[in-house]
């Protein structure tokens, strides 16, 4: 085994440090690396600066205008963009539905949608969630029935990211409910211009506006608008778990929090010493950087694996849980770190261009708001009881 | 009986319980949550009322002659329904230190419900030390000119007056040479800069340019009033370590409530073995953070000194640790729901979290702890 990545690996990392260095807007730099709040454009703006350099769909193969990139250079761009403060690009085209297309969709539903997913012409978003299904995706409600050459959507999708900035949603949708439920479940692309959506915000905790409620009263969507073949909308979804699940990681975002972290406590007094010296803390940072070196060789054993032409099976699911244990910790790390500066709630001062000097130290405004956020990553993308129940049952054969 | 509440005690904690169930609904909360001043001044008056605010205070001063003991039951009790009203601030800690300083004539406005009080016990750069004090009270003829920046007064909007420790001699963190100020919240040279908290309170970044403060504006000893804040603070420690035992039993009894309600896969969550064992966990740190802060309290009745300060330590580094595992299983197991703002839970997951570093947090706490058992950490 070697631990060193190769020459041509390391070029291409100096390459995608050099395209950042050079492309990156500094203010919304600015904005991921003090979490300010990011607007929709923040995201689209790099996205197509990305896609004007051949970059719009890192995963993709070549043919549908990727850059046909290896596992180890997929994971490079990752962790280079994630540690030197890129907004994330939205993965509900690039991610989900655009490697589903890929694999299960229409011609024309390629030529459609691929282009401006690659382009971010169009934005995406995930309709899988209901109030009644969570973790137990498979008792989904929301109706499609089949009128001609048409369905008719009826229910409810709830947890939405980013719906209002969405053009499109995809769903799953149910079309019979005759048949044990995961053989009942379709897979529709919805235009969410169609009359009948009504997206309504859920504010987290705080106060962020991420999330959504979307309702569909009698909405009609073209049978041409189903990807795969009707009931076949759960295999899709199984499909979509396992695609791409090594970027769950966040290897990059977590070592630039650990920067911060390290940054933060060397300017943090305690006891007349910058905290970083104190024994505890010190040892916290210290258990942070080995579990972040523990991930970084767990993912690096698993894109090596997938370089052989293996695809990740529940390695995924190890993968989702430790990093969003890591995020978490981190950020529970950064709150700390600020003593008394972790209370006071500022929301003006995490607006970028706020001008006025902030309450506290200026990086302190988005660190409890951030932790507060992060209790997200253990309840998204199945839960990390769902993960733990992947592995007990695919691993361990329980 | 010897670790039992007494029969009045009990009384004042059910009467307690039943001022939340009745009249603290969570909708109630937000909206005095969001008023102008973040609580109820028609709430205040009924503590007056009911004799909650002279609880802790000597029959001589006007109160009702109990202690840490009793205003630990009000703070649990307040904590089940999250009050927002600034009883840890006007009368545990400000009281507590007017008490401690005979000051008798005030005393009685604050019983009354008539006075609010804010103490500035932080520094931006003290951490939680409360004997790094870089606030400056120079003398100039009889009077005391201060100047300094204390952070993050909680209650520092609504206070009449702000109790301010400043440095009358000594290095910035030596403990003696520390003088306590009450003064005037609108004395010339006193600037607020006032925002809400992250869970939903009210404080202020209070700067001082030359204040001038008469002699009779001193609290206590001139010199040593680490004297009266320390102890105060030991006792306002074990007041807020009993709060959060009647958060982290909201959060146990909201949790509970939900997984026994809420179904997946055909079944309510409580029925997976896993979710039940977490919340056996969550329920043994409660009742524990209970006990700890029961002992922190009576210790702190029993008179100052170090085993008042080792059991308010003790009990503050058990109950900043385990509140934040309670606050964040909590969360877990309500799923999206427990993100949402509108959903009760999240706030008591944030008041929780706050209090994990009110008064230090829990390494600060276990470094006390140590340091007065006589032992060496770091
Ligand atoms: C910020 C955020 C963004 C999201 N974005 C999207 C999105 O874009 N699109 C989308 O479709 N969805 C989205 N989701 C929804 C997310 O996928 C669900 O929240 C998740 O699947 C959990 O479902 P639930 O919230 O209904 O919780 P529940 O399923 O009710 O679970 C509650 C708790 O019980 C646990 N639990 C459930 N079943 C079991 C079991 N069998 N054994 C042990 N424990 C169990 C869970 O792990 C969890 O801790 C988002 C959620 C959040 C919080």
């Amino acid at each position: 085994m070697d631990l060193d990545i190769s020459a041509e690996d390391l070029a291409f990392r100096d390459e995608v440090r050099a395209f950042i260095d050079r492309s990156l807007p500094s203010d919304t730099r600015e904005k991921v690396r003090r979490g300010l709040k990011l607007t929709k454009e923040d995201h689209v703006n790099w996205h197509r600066i990305l896609h004007a350099n051949g970059w719009g769909a890192p995963g993709w193969p070549v043919e549908y205008g990727g850059p046909d990139w290896t596992p180890m250079q997929r994971h490079i761009f990752e962790e280079e963009t994630g540690r030197n403060h890129c907004p994330r690009l939205m993965p509900f085209g690039l991610k989900m539905v655009g490697p589903v297309i890929q694999a299960f969709g229409s011609d024309e539903q390629k030529a459609q949608h691929l282009p401006k997913i690659a382009s971010s012409e169009i934005q995406w978003c995930q309709g899988y969630s209901e109030p009644g299904a969570g973790s137990d995706l498979a008792s989904l409600k929301t109706r499609a029935v089949r009128d001609g050459d048409t369905y008719i959507v009826n229910g409810q999708k709830t947890w939405t990211t980013a719906a209002h900035w969405a053009d499109w949603i995809f769903c799953l949708v149910r079309t019979d409910d005759t048949v044990k439920k995961q053989e009942g479940i379709s897979f529709l692309l919805i235009d969410m211009a169609t009359p009948g959506i009504a997206v309504k915000p859920i504010i987290t905790m705080e106060g962020g506006h991420e999330v959504n409620e979307v309702f569909f009263d009698d909405v009609v969507v073209p049978v041409s608008n189903r990807v795969g073949a009707e009931n076949k909308g759960w295999t899709i979804a199984k499909f979509l778990l396992g695609h791409e699940r090594t970027s769950i990681a966040e290897i990059g975002r977590s070592k630039a929090q650990l920067e911060k972290l390290t940054e933060i406590a060397a300017a943090e007094q305690k006891d007349g010493a910058p905290l970083i010296d104190d024994p505890r803390f010190r040892e916290k940072i210290a258990r942070a950087e080995i579990d972040l070196m523990a991930l970084e060789m767990t993912l690096l054993r698993v894109v090596s694996a997938e370089s052989a032409g293996r695809v990740p099976g529940p390695e995924a699911s190890l993968l989702k849980i430790r990093a969003t244990e890591l995020q978490q910790e981190l950020g529970e790390l950064l709150m700390e770190a600020i003593g008394y500066y972790s209370h006071p709630d500022t929301p003006e001062a995490r607006e970028f261009g706020w001008n006025e000097p902030s309450v506290g130290p200026d990086y302190a405004v988005s660190l409890s708001p951030a932790y507060f956020n992060l209790r997200k990553t253990s309840i998204y993308g199945g839960s990390n009881e769902v993960q733990r129940g992947i592995i007990s049952k695919m691993v361990l054969g329980f | 009986m010897p670790f039992a509440l007494t029969d009045e005690q009990k009384l004042l904690q059910e009467s307690v319980d039943r001022f939340v169930e009745r009249d603290y609904g969570f909708d109630v909360r937000t909206r005095l949550a969001e008023s102008e001043t973040g609580w109820s001044a028609e709430n205040w008056a009924r503590f007056a009322e009911l004799g909650w605010l002279g609880v802790p205070f000597d029959e001589a001063a006007g109160g009702y002659g109990g202690g840490p003991v009793e205003a630990g039951l009000i703070a649990e009790g307040l904590g089940k329904g999250l009050a927002v009203e600034p009883y840890l601030w006007t009368v545990v800690l400000g009281g507590g230190l007017l008490a401690r300083a005979g000051r008798n004539d005030l005393l009685e406005e604050l019983i009354a419900g008539n006075l609010q009080l804010a103490t500035g016990f932080a520094e931006p750069q003290a951490r939680y030390a409360l004997h790094d004090v870089a606030t400056k009270a120079e003398r100039s003829g009889g009077d005391y000119v201060l100047t300094g920046q204390k952070a993050v007064v909680f209650n520092a909007p609504s206070a009449d007056r702000l109790i301010v420790p400043a440095r009358t001699a000594g290095g910035q963190t030596e403990s003696r040479g520390i003088t306590l100020f009450l003064l005037p919240a609108g004395a010339d040279g006193i600037a607020l800069r006032p925002y809400r908290t992250m869970d939903d309170g009210r404080a202020a970044e209070v700067t001082l340019s030359s204040v001038r403060a008469g002699g009779d504006t001193v609290l206590g000893e001139v010199d040593d009033g680490m004297a009266l804040i320390e102890p105060a603070i030991d006792v306002a420690t074990a007041v807020v370590c009993c709060e959060a035992a009647g958060v982290m039993q909201a959060l146990v009894s909201q949790t509970r409530e939900y997984i026994g309600t809420r179904k997946q896969f055909g079944v309510p969550l409580s029925s997976f073995q896993v979710l039940q064992h977490r919340m056996a966990e969550m329920f043994i740190h409660k009742e524990q953070t209970q006990s700890m802060a029961y002992m922190a309290a009576v210790r702190a009745a029993a008179g100052d000194g170090p085993a008042a300060s080792r059991a308010a330590s003790a009990a503050k580094a058990y109950a900043s640790e385990k509140g934040k595992l309670v606050g964040q299983e909590a969360i877990q197991m309500h799923g999206g729901m427990g993100m949402t703002r509108e959903m009760p839970i999240s706030s008591f997951f944030k008041r929780i979290t706050m209090i994990g570093s009110l008064f230090g947090d829990a390494d600060h706490h276990l470094d006390r702890f140590a340091d007065l058992s006589g032992g060496r950490t770091g």
